[in-house]
């Protein structure tokens, strides 16, 4: 049974019809990536499964029950966590309570103290920038920090929107692999990029988005070689 | 083009001649007062402990009105009415257990259940006041609920005055705060004293919550994005009504505390001008900012007690001491000019951003 799961979906922004019968699944276990152009809609899908969008019509699904009864923070509750585009950390923090807004509906505090250790493990620069405040991480240390801050809550399943945005190579490379790593763990992924070759050579399944709808979909390794998507996406 | 720019240019023309004309008055009238001899250090003293012990009430105030705008960037202008509702609540309490005897054999006690009372009584009335007047507006232009508090600060004043009635009371003397203590040369009353300290004392804990506390940081996470802070499990109407229930809390306190300093003048309608004040000196401060917020008030009451004094005696002007409210709103003024970010905010725009 699929995990997370659309089914028609349209949103709206005020008349702005941004979501034009947006179906699709994610399975338990994958790494699902929905490519496309700037202002396709794809930041929007995220926003409507986390709930912080209501659609006005279409169903979601997570985990076999409606999404839509709840409010946002009840489905990070359920196992949802998302890694916000243009990263989203919160300046004013510092990188360590960042991570302990991650773990905000957990209370093993325990355990929260050893994860937060294992994100410094994962990626060294946070544990020497704890007690910085985040707005003065470079572009790349946020985008660590979005990520590991989004682990905290111990999601199923881990939304994430452009995690290469404005990176260098070598960062995106680190970024990707350990998206791969986290989802060995057993967390499932749905991964938003414009990078299109990158995220489909991680991603098992994926599909691509234009002006609001789905116009392709499939595994990844015949995405990747479909002439459409080499066209549009992979620079031909 | 031209022609804007050169307009701009007049416009920061008369605010700079403005300025110069304001450290002018400032520096003139405080030169002519001192070398005129007229007050001695102790009355300088006692000027200052005084403004300090006001001082204490407007930033106590002052917080509720610069957390609630940290999280919802609204002024909740019928704070100043949270403050009467717990004020005007625990007057009755106090009266009774003035009479009851309590209040000589454990002042102390006694006074703590007041303050409970209090901040109870206020605490209800500010989280009544998101859920029925603010909150069916969250997502509206900033001005609607502008205009609903004040709408609601007309409300609790004119429910209270039907609870109450109209009459001014009296706050019970309090014995064991009489009396005064000598600080350089200076009889300082100790209630004064006892003002100030508590204040600090709920300065230090409402700032440990902030800071420390997990709701806390959830407050400062929502005051800066409310859709990551959602992302992160955090329940931002909790969060708001916690920010609803400190500044309440802050308030009812500052109520009773209020009542030991100036006992006379409780009425329905005590909250405007301390309301009013506190406004300003969190906007002094910088809004949104907690211990602006606490500066601000501490150095508005000290602005006021010594301006008339300092400034405007020195400067001729008759009668100076009845001119305590035209300095403190011409400060707003000058604020809101000048430096509408006050002394520890940030930009207003970066905010808006
Ligand atoms: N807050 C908003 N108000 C109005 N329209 C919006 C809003 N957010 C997005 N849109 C519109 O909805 C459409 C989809 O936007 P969306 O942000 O989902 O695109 P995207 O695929 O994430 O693009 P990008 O790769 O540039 O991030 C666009 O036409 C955009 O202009
Ligand atoms: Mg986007």
């Amino acid at each position: 049974m699929a995990l997370l799961e659309l089914e028609n979906v349209h949103s709206y922004y005020g008349n702005i019809h941004a979501l034009k019968g947006v179906s699709m699944t994610v399975d338990e276990g994958e790494i699902v990536c929905l490519i496309g152009g700037n202002g396709a809609g794809k930041t929007t899908t995220l926003r409507t499964i986390t709930g912080l969008l209501r659609p006005r019509e279409g169903s979601v699904r997570f985990d076999g029950e409606d999404a839509l009864q709840y409010a946002t923070h009840e489905l990070v509750a359920k196992g949802l966590a998302m890694v916000p585009e243009g990263r989203g950390v919160f300046q004013k923090l510092t990188v360590e309570e960042n991570l302990e807004m991650g773990a905000y509906l957990r209370t093993d505090a325990k355990a929260i103290a050893e994860d937060i250790q294992r994100m410094y493990e994962l990626f060294p620069r946070l544990g020497e920038r704890r007690t910085q405040v985040a707005g003065t991480l470079s572009g790349g240390e946020q985008q660590m920090l979005a990520i590991s801050r989004a682990l905290m809550s111990r999601p199923r399943v881990l939304l994430m929107d452009e995690p290469s945005m404005g990176l260098a190579p070598v960062l995106v490379d680190l970024i990707f692999d350990t998206i791969q790593e986290i989802n060995k763990d057993g967390v499932t992924i749905l991964l938003v990029e414009q990078n299109a070759l990158i995220a489909l050579d991680i991603s098992h399944r994926g599909y691509v988005i234009e002006t609001g709808a789905i116009a392709l979909e499939g595994p990844a390794k015949e995405l990747r070689d479909d002439p459409r998507v080499k066209e549009a996406y992979l620079g031909g | 083009m031209k022609a804007r720019l050169y307009r701009l240019n007049w416009v920061d023309v008369v605010l700079n001649a403005l300025r110069i004309v304001i450290i002018v008055a400032v520096i003139v009238g405080a030169f002519n007062t001192i070398t005129s001899g007229k007050y001695t250090t102790d009355q300088w003293i006692s000027l200052v402990m005084s403004g300090l012990a006001q001082g204490s009430i407007y930033a106590l105030i002052a917080l509720g009105y610069t957390l609630v705008y940290g999280i919802l960037l609204m002024i909740n202008f019928a704070h100043g009415e949270v403050f009467m509702s717990g004020a005007y609540t625990a007057y009755f309490l106090a009266i009774y257990t003035a009479k009851k005897g309590w209040l000589d054999s454990h002042p102390f006690l006694t006074i703590l259940s007041w303050m409970a009372l209090a901040a109870v009584v206020s605490m209800v009335v500010a989280v009544l006041l998101e859920r029925i007047a603010y909150r069916p507006l969250r997502g509206a232009p900033r001005l609607v609920p502008l205009i609903t508090a004040i709408g609601a600060s007309f409300f609790l004043q004119y429910t209270f005055k039907g609870f109450y009635g109209s009459a001014f009371r009296t706050y019970p003397e309090v014995p064991a705060l009489k009396g005064t203590i000598n600080i350089g040369g200076a009889e300082i009353p100790i209630v004064q004293i006892i003002v100030f300290i508590a204040a600090v004392v709920l300065m230090v804990g409402l700032y440990w919550v902030v800071e420390k506390s997990k709701r806390g940081k959830a407050m400062r996470a929502v005051s800066e994005n409310k859709e990551v802070a959602r992302l992160m499990g955090i329940d931002i109407d909790k969060v708001i009504v916690f920010t609803f229930v400190l500044g309440g809390a802050l308030a009812g306190a500052a109520g009773v505390i209020n009542g030991l300093y100036r006992p006379q003048g409780v009425n329905f309608f005590m909250g405007f001008f301390p309301g009013i004040k506190a406004f300003t000196a969190a906007v002094l401060g910088g809004i949104g900012n907690v211990p602006g917020a606490f500066l601000g008030g501490l150095l508005l009451g000290v602005i006021e007690s010594l301006g008339p004094n300092l400034v405007l005696d020195g400067l001729g002007i008759p009668a100076a001491n009845q001119l305590k409210d035209v300095i403190a709103f011409t400060m707003l003024v000058l604020v809101l000019i000048f430096r509408p970010q006050g002394i520890l905010g940030e930009r207003l725009a970066e905010k808006r951003a």
